[in-house]
């Protein structure tokens, strides 16, 4: 109880609703994101996961005909005011996609990417981060002595650890994760989920899944989306122990979606 | 009786189902037979096809190359005189001189200015219509652009004639002919080839890609100059080349420009020639078996090795690995 009160908010959201032109997407959404959490989305697919996501790194505003309305504060901003630098918001909230898209480069010019747009060019400084950030996403003794390779000729489950490992190198607060482990094998998701254990003492966490077991396994926090909206949002153990809306217990039983 | 009759009926239901077994069969047979038969006659076609194409391509070349060597054989002249000497005077019956460096030079000197003007400004439209409004870029600017690729040099030449050659001549350019109209002619001819080309290159590259970018706090010029165009450089040079491949094949436009002196010109707006526009301008006029006109092939021959050489730079661009 001592420990909740102490636990900060990094995201809240108030009434957000979200158009695709005319198609509601997100429907008065209400969220607390807590810091140093792991916090998953669930829901059937088309609820909303991504899009809400994406709302929280304004990379939803890529797509056209895109309608916002309500308030989503990040450490107390107003993310959606127009003054709002969306750039230096992505340097503090870095996203590892559904599939892994390294760039068409070396592995290090990967890591540096990120490093480099912020301005660093000291060459012994972009080693360490590169190191440092590759060490964070267990991916260094595996990759240590072919940096200069191109990073496409990475395994799949590889590839998402550079992923992550090239949003760790800015130094993020938050990190957004959309479904990160579909597309990787049992052994690769074990690697990232524990990654995501570890990762979770320096940042806030915030991954989409369709998988169960896995927001068991690695979150704190769990929010249930059903057509747009938020149904329920609570500790993870308590949300699968004792879901307080039947939409949910049908969810988490397996019964639709 | 019941025991005969059912025997019976096997008897003469046996049979029936083989028969139709056995013609569903023969069926088959003739499908498989008819199916191999024409895969046989498609693979001949395109075998042919393919035979045909190589043959022609072999068989050009081998005559392209012996004729254009026909100068050096039995005319006695030395190849690196052809090549590097300015004493273009083929046509003298006293003493025939064939020096072809002038048009070389202006081949080159064409081919290349042509492409530092068009290549900026074919990028930049590309760019354009892949990232900066893919919708307008589609819907006005690509079918423009095909329209622009489809007219025929010879009105290039035409605007070249009479609109930039009196401006330049107007602005202190001399009589206004030579390299500066003639890059600006040939320039806004490849201008469409190249921003096709690379347009299409352009909005090949995955979404995926710029998503990451974006995601790591890039902003549109930063994805552009990071990201798209690293990832487009094979392409986007293919693009340039083959650009210039035309620049270089190009004669009809660039000889109503330039001038048509067999001299290196001493500025832009001096007459000067290229290796196509001597050839058009001289191969009606010679004797078939005379030198002048084997120095004509020979200039034939150096277009052509200019192309393999371009097609070979291509295929190296094109394989080459998209390591960074
Ligand atoms: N760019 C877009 N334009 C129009 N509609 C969109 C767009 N992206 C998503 N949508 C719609 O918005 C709704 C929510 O989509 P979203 O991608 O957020 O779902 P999701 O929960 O992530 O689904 P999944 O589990 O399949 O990934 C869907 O109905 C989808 O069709
Ligand atoms: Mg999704």
């Amino acid at each position: 109880m001592q420990t909740l009160v102490d636990v900060k908010e990094v995201y809240s959201t108030e009434g957000l609703s979200l158009w695709y032109d005319k198609k509601q997407a997100l429907k008065d959404v209400n969220v607390s994101i807590f810091e140093k959490q792991v916090t998953a989305i669930i829901g059937p697919s088309g609820c909303g996961k991504s899009t809400f996501l994406k709302t929280l790194n304004r990379m939803v505003e890529l797509e056209p005909k895109i309608t916002i309305k309500g308030r989503i504060s990040y450490r107390g901003n107003n993310l959606y005011d127009k003054h709002y630098p969306v750039e230096q918001l992505r340097h503090r909230v870095g996203m590892v996609f559904q599939k892994a898209n390294p760039f068409p480069k070396s592995i290090y010019n990967n890591i540096a990417f990120g490093p480099r747009l912020r301005g660093i060019k000291n060459k012994q400084l972009l080693n360490e981060i590169v190191e440092r950030s590759l060490k964070q996403a267990a991916l260094w003794d595996e990759v240590r002595d072919k940096l200069n390779q191109d990073a496409n000729r990475l395994s799949g489950g590889q590839q998402q650890r550079l992923c992550l490992a090239r949003c760790l190198a800015v130094d993020p607060d938050v990190i957004l994760m959309d479904e990160p482990t579909s597309a990787l094998d049992p052994i690769a998701t074990a690697k990232v989920e524990e990654l995501v254990h570890q990762l979770k003492q320096q940042y806030s966490i915030i991954i989409v899944t369709h998988n169960m077991e896995q927001a068991k396994r690695v979150s704190d926090q769990t929010a249930f989306f059903l057509n747009g909206e938020l149904i329920e949002q609570r500790k993870t153990s308590e949300l699968f122990a004792k879901p307080f809306h039947k939409e949910t217990a049908d969810y988490i039983s397996g019964r639709f979606g | 009786m019941t025991l005969n009759k059912g025997s019976l009926f096997s008897m003469s239901d046996e049979p029936a189902v083989s028969t139709q077994d056995r013609l569903r069969k023969r069926r088959q047979n003739i499908n498989v037979l008819f199916r191999r038969d024409s895969e046989l006659r498609g693979k001949l076609a395109i075998y042919f096809g393919a035979i045909l194409i190589i043959l022609a391509t072999v068989s050009l070349t081998l005559f392209l190359v012996w004729q254009g060597l026909r100068l050096f054989l039995f005319d006695g002249v030395n190849p690196l005189h052809f090549i590097f000497s300015n004493d273009w005077n083929p046509g003298d019956s006293a003493h025939p001189t064939y020096g072809a460096f002038p048009m070389i030079f202006g081949s080159f000197a064409i081919t290349f200015l042509s492409a530092l003007i068009a290549t900026p400004i074919s990028i930049g439209t590309a760019l354009f219509m892949s990232e900066i409004s893919r919708k307008w870029g589609n819907k006005a600017l690509r079918p423009v652009i095909e329209i622009l690729v489809g007219i025929p040099s010879v009105v290039y030449g035409l605007i070249g004639l009479t609109l930039i050659i009196p401006f330049i001549a107007h602005h202190g350019g001399g009589i206004g002919y030579g390299l500066l109209p003639g890059m600006i002619v040939v320039g806004l001819m490849i201008m469409p080839t190249i921003t096709s080309i690379a347009a299409d290159a352009l909005q090949s590259i995955p979404q995926e890609l710029k998503s990451a970018s974006y995601a790591l706090g890039a902003t549109r010029w930063q994805t552009i100059y990071k990201v798209i165009i690293p990832a487009a450089l094979p392409s986007l040079l293919t693009a340039v080349v083959l650009g210039m491949a035309r620049a270089f094949g190009e004669a009809l436009a660039v000889q109503m420009v330039i001038g048509n002196v067999t001299d290196i010109p001493h500025s832009m707006v001096n007459p000067a020639a290229t290796l196509t526009t001597i050839i058009t301008l001289h191969m009606g006029n010679t004797t078939s078996g005379s030198a002048f006109n084997h120095a004509l092939w020979s200039l034939g021959l150096i277009l052509l090795i200019m192309s393999y050489i371009f097609i070979l730079i291509i295929r190296y661009l094109s394989r080459r690995s998209k390591v960074l």
